[in-house]
């Protein structure tokens, strides 16, 4: 409980991306959400490389999670320039009004 | 040792509670505000494990470029049918969550200001390794030699997401003057200025 290893990095990455899976499900009011729910994912995938390159003592692991933060805002930026020409043929971004593609 | 996990609890519980209320929040404004509390508290991690310059990189990029960028398409899509402003009006429903969001901010940075010059004392008893070159340092030279490749694909990739996004929010727009600059720059002496001699007693004819 006291000595704070490796696990409890861990734990903290899992929890987190268990809590971004959660939100896409979970979620029925707008598509911003579910992007922010992808931005939490990624951030516990960063937690999780970050603690393994500290406590195995290697700094690839770092590198790393600098190619993730880079996608990660390549993607927040297209994501939403989608939603925001979305919003502006249809007039809503409510999950349940999407269904143009009959999926 | 006992400070290490002092720390650890006090970030990550906010992380936790933080990521939790951005799945659950019913307004949307307060998921973003929930969202930077969650990249802050994780950064403060991060600089107090050692890892300062990604600590500081997912401050600058992701709350500072990332989650005002979400702000900014809330606020311009007005997904939260919010009929007045944030100050003037008799609901300020955002300001209270706003408060209580940005003084956990403050706590966590006066934290880790505060912590950080007792960091040897309690990360030198774990099983992190310390070196003497700082971390940015090590980061730097093994990224522009081994992995120079990546570093540039990354370049590329962003500046691909940035042609893609003007690409699609880009609009023509009709009853707009512009400058046309082909045409401009193809001018030239010649064509554009005309001397003529003036007879005295006789007018010139211009424009027919």
């Amino acid at each position: 409980m006291i000595e704070i290893g490796l696990g409890h990095y861990l734990s903290l990455g899992a929890i987190i991306f268990f809590l971004g899976i959660i939100g896409i499900f979970l979620n029925r009011k707008n598509v911003i959400v579910i992007l922010m729910s992808i931005e939490l994912i990624l951030l516990s995938v960063n937690i999780n490389l970050i603690s393994f390159s500290i406590f195995s003592g290697d700094i690839v692991g770092q590198i790393f999670t600098m190619l993730i933060l880079t996608v990660a805002a390549a993607e927040a930026a297209i994501g939403l320039a989608i939603i925001v020409i979305y919003y502006r043929n249809k007039g809503s971004i409510r999950v349940e009004d999407i269904h143009g593609m009959k999926g | 040792m006992i400070f290490h996990s002092i720390f650890f609890y006090f970030f990550s519980i906010i992380a936790i509670f933080s990521s939790l209320m951005v799945i659950t929040s019913r307004s949307t404004i307060n998921s973003v505000f929930f969202l930077i509390l969650d990249f802050i508290s994780v950064s403060c991690l991060f600089i107090m494990v050692g890892a300062e310059f990604l600590g500081m990189i997912l401050l600058i990029v992701y709350v500072g470029a990332v989650a005002v960028l979400f702000l900014f398409v809330v606020m311009m899509l007005n997904v939260a049918e919010q009929k007045q402003s944030w100050f003037i009006g008799q609901k300020t429903t955002h300001l209270p969550t706003g408060l209580i969001v940005s003084l956990l901010i403050l706590l966590e940075l006066l934290v880790v200001v505060g912590g950080w010059k007792y960091k040897e004392d309690f990360m030198s008893s774990s099983t992190l390794v310390l070196s003497e070159v700082s971390n940015t340092h090590q980061l730097g030279l093994v990224m522009y030699t081994d992995y120079i490749l990546f570093f540039q694909i990354a370049g590329i990739i962003l500046l691909l997401s940035m042609i893609g996004a003007i690409l699609l929010t880009f609009r023509e727009r009709t009853g707009v003057k512009k400058q046309s600059y082909f045409r401009q720059i193809s001018r030239n002496p010649k064509s554009a200025v005309e001397l003529i001699d003036v007879e005295s007693n006789k007018g010139v004819k211009i424009d027919d």
